[in-house]
């Protein structure tokens, strides 16, 4: 009974058995979450960094908490107010919090790929919290779990993820996540944000909005990601809303019962209208809640591993 | 492996720890039963079933405590233990609690059910209830207050609890070590 991997680079890694094992040992942290203490001892002799090399809120709060409620010791770091503006390389970086013997990495990196190389130069175990554009396994997992939750199971359900496919990892990952899982996926956006050959991940492609609705039973909604788009993809975030945003009128013309995913933060009025984000088929808060958990599964599983600490 | 105790001597024993509960507890009225997972609560499952048919007119709060995160082995090569069911819908804060578990053997998984109890609250008064108690064995300073039946098995030999529900047949039996590494 432990995971198949060593480090959580990203979904693609992991076997099916791995996320039904993460998700079935989130159920009981999520127990644990809600007791008069809400916290275990089991981490208490593992230390953990979180290396922070591009803005978070929720990840970072997310990840410390889950570390806290495992008692483990927790250290931060931001790349703003660190050695890094002064020109250290990632792998020193790493090297150095490593030696004052810290046992597990939490990681962020603009970079794509930057956690799967560390991984090859350091001992510790890795958790990607993100890296650029290629994959946030924690996310989708919550992702997965919180759809379990509100619908039973993943398997056979139609999910139509909704947005900038192109510079998302969350979208990444939660293809991976949901098809490995045995859900049937749609991506939906204009197609400049869809990238090309997607489709050989398994998932099927729409370009409309209001059909992908009509079809599906989940819809996660992705945000634009401005930060990361280094060429005009589409004329204005008001043309975007309008095609592409999800409005009550949207929804209740499609006259079904969707749940709405979205993995913050929200950009009200540009893919979701306020209207949606706060009604009750929203699980967004839910996702947030969810979050801790299946975190705490995840450094639970991946510490457990003692040939995993350095 | 070879049966220790059969089908009728385990009925006895239950019905003699039910009625020994019943004489420290008298009416239940701020008491509360609570197995231990994984394989406690088939003890705790039956124990409340006789308790519940002795006295049918009160209700004795029953819970289940799972003590996975609280293992003092967590490190421990290969031994990574899959979390179960933690079903406590009481507080056992100012209660007398009745743990119950079925082998008492180290006396470290007591010892990690007292941790983990203490996260739902302070307890008047905690008592424990093993079916066998392996004396001779311990490495924590634990003992049962309630005991069915005392073994005496060396070290590395193996004593295992079957119930009808899990195993197919209710009994006591001692697993040589050949078997044990077979596992």
């Amino acid at each position: 009974m432990s995971l198949s991997v060593k480090h959580l680079l990203g979904i693609k890694d992991l076997l099916p058995s791995d996320i039904a094992l993460i998700l079935k040992t989130a159920e009981k942290f999520k127990e644990v979450l809600q007791r008069p203490i809400k916290k275990v001892p089991t981490l208490r002799d593992t230390s953990i960094v979180n290396l922070f090399f591009e803005n978070s809120t929720r990840t970072r709060i997310s990840f410390e908490l889950a570390e806290k409620r495992l008692s483990a010791d927790t250290i931060n770091f931001a790349a703003s107010s660190s050695s890094v503006s002064k020109g250290e390389t990632l792998i020193d970086t790493a090297k150095n919090i490593l030696s004052m013997k810290v046992d597990m990495v939490v990681m962020r990196h603009s970079a794509s790929g930057a956690p799967h190389f560390l991984a090859n130069h350091i001992n510790a175990s890795i958790v990607n919290a993100g890296d650029g554009i290629n994959e946030h396994p924690t996310q989708a997992l919550l992702d997965a779990f919180s759809m379990t939750e509100k619908l039973g199971t993943v398997k056979g359900k139609k999910i139509a993820i909704i947005g900038d496919i192109m510079h998302s990892r969350v979208a990444l990952s939660n293809i991976y996540c949901l098809t490995k899982l045995g859900a049937e996926v749609i991506v939906c956006g204009p197609p400049t944000l869809i990238p090309k050959h997607i489709e050989s991940l398994g998932v099927k492609v729409s370009y409309d909005v209001k059909k992908t609705l009509a079809w599906c039973d989940v819809a996660n909604v992705l945000r634009i990601q401005l930060e990361r788009q280094n060429k005009p993809l589409f004329s204005s975030l008001r043309e975007y809303s309008m095609y592409y945003g999800i409005s009550k009128s949207l929804l209740d013309s499609v006259k079904k019962d969707i749940v709405i995913m979205h993995p913050g933060p929200i950009n009200r009025g540009v893919e979701l209208n306020s209207d949606v984000a706060d009604s009750p088929n929203a699980i967004i808060l839910d996702q947030v809640e969810n979050g801790v958990a299946v975190r705490m599964a995840v450094l639970y599983l991946l510490a457990g591993k003692k040939d995993n600490l350095i | 492996m070879k049966a220790l105790y059969s089908h009728q001597e385990l009925d006895i024993t239950l019905t003699r720890l039910a009625h020994q509960l019943i004489e420290n507890h008298l009416d239940f009225s701020n008491t509360v039963i609570i197995g231990l997972q994984p394989r406690g609560v088939f003890l705790s499952d039956r124990i409340h079933q006789k308790l519940q048919f002795l006295l049918p007119d009160i209700q004795i709060p029953y819970g289940k405590l799972d003590i996975t995160f609280y293992r003092d082995d967590f490190n421990s090569p290969g031994l990574l233990h899959q979390a179960q069911e933690t079903q406590l819908d009481f507080s056992v804060a100012g209660k007398n609690v009745i743990l119950i578990d079925d082998v008492l053997y180290t006396g470290r998984s007591i010892r990690a059910g007292l941790d983990a109890l203490l996260d739902f609250g302070r307890p008047q008064h905690i008592e424990l209830l093993v079916l066998i108690d392996r004396r001779f064995s311990r490495e924590v300073p634990i003992q049962s207050d309630y005991i069915g039946m005392s073994v005496d098995v060396i070290d590395n030999q193996k004593v295992r609890v079957l119930w009808q529900e899990n195993d197919g047949k209710d009994e006591v039996v001692m697993i040589a070590p050949k078997k044990i590494a077979h596992k």
